[in-house]
């Protein structure tokens, strides 16, 4: 039966792709995805790898993508540090703090996330002087309506090394934090951890220093023309939109911290009072690990909603992969069906990806719950 | 259970194919068909742009993209309101008329080869021609656009403006940023708000965005104009009878207007003895008949609509607020591009 069934939808959509691309040449419309290869030919004002209009469309896809893993990155970062500090002020007993978690939650929550993010971009962005009259911070740092820019470190020939280093570091620390968390299991007792990783970093950073010199340039931002030359900018749009899609996120997360907290027995709380932890460490040792299991799950759901809502960005013409692909790429090539298809492939796969790594770090958390 | 969990399966996949295979019947070449049974012309306009299609203070839609479907309206029906307008953002439009939602776009639209050629569509005629313009404010110093090095630009997402922009900076070995909003409207707040030194679109756009600006007087539309935006309608490929009836009723239009006929002298003229007159009036030869439709079509358009030179005064000339010249849009007898070919 389950056989027939699995039949009759591969079959319904066989029929349909052929129903579609027969369909397609009758009306004289191209389809397949050749595009892919064919010159861009426009310009897109944040890129986080090398990008000029000769480049192809296909480049243009990973740009977007880069763009709005960027966003939600970042977004996914901030709104579980605000969502998780709210949520432990909400069950604060300073009722001055409680109330104020509260109704930060109840504001951000309750207004439309494309009306905040309209919001931060109109209503700041409007209040921002020009270039010519940037606030700046020691000459170096500059806020203006092109947004914020930034002194930042030129790489040159060499820089290669150092980044062999860091990775030699990463590598370092989390051997030695295997050989800590072994030594603490087998024998109890903790095993020195900072001073080798120092030690190690000093000597990778010395070696990549020998071989290379000190390969780096600090690019200080300009005012040339119309607006500032070199540094890093940040656009306004980016930042208008990582605000927006943070404090609306956080605000879920706090209540959804709030109810795992709460679910959490009130004797635990109880009991490590009773062993003389003060309220601090009890949460963070006691309370928190047991709170995750339940916080985890709809936890996912948010990040979920975060990379999803970040495809808003194409109000605010933030180059994220909705705008540059199912907008701009999709009306220079027009092709439809083929591009909104591999769109919502792209949405897909991140959400699918997310929610494998947050389902891991549930199974994980669960297990310790279980155990202990 | 799962004999019935099978059968809604299949039916859903049939009733999806059938969805998509609608189209391709419209797309057969009976579309004055479709729409004379349906009672109204479905038309895709833009989201608002003065001038070409935008709803004035009591709602009803205005402008030289609106008057072209009333226009043809008013050459099926004899009654210029039989229009339903369809608000399309530039990148909705291509699809829309693809997928059969619309009978015709009338959307301030750039006639482009890769267009003409990929997409399934048809241009049947130019019903204003335009090129690519920049807005800056006054007191920016800037009195050409080569003077533009590093500049920000605003625009819309969609539209041939990106790549013409990008054409010509690099082109002129200018540096730029450009942020492309999905509508006009956020594109004009962004650039009135400071996010950019120059808005950019096709110059006649230009004039019609600057009236939404706080302060349009302190905005300067420069000279330059760095490509051809030849504006047309487009319909579906494939369907050639459509095709005639639309450019056929810009061309009466045009030729009304080379032949002194307008909305307010049609009586007059109906006695004239112009033997192109009379074949424009149906009085002579059976053109309307030709087209599947009266002999009074051209009457029909003139009557509601006027002459292109009236059209083109009552939404954009210079008593309009948009102010624009007639220019490279007058008649070819007055040096400009509109001719219309003869109608015998």
């Amino acid at each position: 039966m389950q056989v027939l069934v699995l039949a009759a939808v591969l079959g319904a959509m066989v029929w349909l792709v052929g129903n579609v691309q027969s369909n397609l040449e009758r009306q004289n419309i191209n389809s397949g995805f050749g595009f892919l290869s064919e010159r861009a030919g426009f310009g897109i004002n944040q890129t986080l790898i090398a990008y000029t209009e000769d480049d192809s469309f296909g480049r243009v896809v990973v740009v977007g993508l880069l763009n709005t893993l960027l966003v939600s990155g970042l977004g996914i970062f901030f709104a579980t540090l605000l969502g998780f500090s709210l949520g432990v002020a909400r069950l604060s007993r300073n009722w001055l703090i409680s109330k104020i978690a509260m109704v930060y939650i109840e504001i951000f929550r309750n207004v439309p996330l494309l009306l905040q993010i309209m919001f931060w971009y109109f209503g700041v962005l409007r209040n921002l002087p020009s270039p010519r009259q940037a606030l700046s911070v020691g000459d170096a740092m500059f806020m203006s309506n092109r947004g914020i820019v930034l002194p930042w470190l030129e790489a040159g020939a060499g820089a290669m090394w150092y980044g062999v280093a860091l990775l030699g570091l990463a590598a370092g620390f989390f051997w030695l934090r295997r050989r800590t968390l072994k030594a603490k299991l087998t024998t109890g007792h903790s095993t020195r951890f900072w001073r080798p990783l120092l030690v190690l970093a000093l000597a990778l950073f010395g070696a990549a220093a020998l071989m290379a010199g000190v390969p780096f340039a600090l690019d200080v931002p300009q005012l040339k023309g119309f607006n500032f030359r070199g540094g890093l900018t940040v656009i306004p749009e980016f930042v208008a939109l990582l605000l927006a899609l943070s404090l609306y996120t956080a605000a879920f997360i706090a209540e959804i911290v709030r109810a795992g907290i709460n679910s959490v027995n009130k004797g635990q709380r109880e009991a490590a009072a009773a062993l003389g932890l003060p309220e601090r460490v009890a949460l963070r040792l006691v309370v928190l690990p047991q709170a995750l299991r339940v916080i985890i799950p709809p936890l996912t759901s948010q990040y979920l909603n975060l990379t999803k809502n970040s495809s808003l960005a194409v109000a605010i013409a933030y180059p994220d992969i909705v705008s540059v692909l199912a907008g701009t790429t999709l009306s220079q090539v027009g092709q439809a069906l083929e591009i909104i298809f591999v769109t919502m492939m792209i949405y897909l796969s991140l959400s699918l990806l997310t929610s494998w790594a947050m389902n891991r770090y549930n199974q994980r958390m669960a297990f310790v719950g279980n155990n202990t | 259970m799962q004999i019935f969990r099978t059968l809604c399966v299949g039916f859903l996949g049939l009733a999806a194919a059938n969805l998509l295979a609608m189209p391709s019947v419209q797309a057969a070449g009976k579309t004055l068909e479709i729409v004379q049974k349906r009672g109204h012309l479905k038309c895709g306009v833009s989201q608002g742009l003065p001038g070409f299609s935008t709803p004035d203070n009591r709602g009803k839609w205005t402008g030289i993209d609106v008057d072209f479907c009333k226009a043809i309206a008013a050459a099926i029906f004899n009654d210029p309101s039989k229009v339903k307008f369809t608000p399309l953002s530039a990148k909705e439009r291509f699809t829309a008329i693809q997928s059969g939602e619309v009978d015709i776009i009338a959307r301030n639209t750039t006639w482009s080869m890769h267009r003409d050629t990929a997409l399934g569509v048809d241009f049947p005629v130019i019903n204003y021609y335009d090129g690519q313009g920049f807005m800056v404010r006054a007191d920016l110093g800037v009195t050409s656009a080569r003077e533009l090095d590093g500049a920000t630009l605003c625009t819309n997402q969609g539209t041939t403006t990106e790549l013409n922009a990008a054409d010509y900076f690099r082109s002129n070995g200018m540096q730029y940023e450009i942020v492309a909003f999905e509508k006009a409207d956020e594109s004009v707040a962004a650039y009135n708000s400071g996010r950019c030194d120059a808005y950019t679109t096709d110059h006649s756009a230009l004039y019609a965005q600057k009236l939404k600006l706080s302060q349009p007087k302190a905005h300067i539309v420069l000279p330059e104009i760095i490509s051809k935006e030849p504006l047309g309608p487009l319909v579906r490929q494939g369907d050639s009878s459509w095709n005639d009836l639309v450019r056929w009723t810009h061309y009466a239009t045009v030729a009304a207007e080379e032949f002194g006929v307008t909305s307010k002298n049609l009586a007059k003229m109906k006695l004239s003895s112009n033997p192109s007159i009379r074949r424009l009036m149906g009085l002579d030869g059976s053109f309307g008949a030709n087209l599947g439709l009266s002999k009074q079509w051209a009457v029909n358009i003139i009557r509601s609509v006027g002459n292109y030179g009236e059209i083109f005064e009552r939404n954009v000339g210079v008593q309009t607020p948009l102010g624009i010249e007639r220019g490279v849009n007058a008649l070819w007898t007055k040096g400009g591009l509109h001719y219309a070919p003869p109608i015998r």
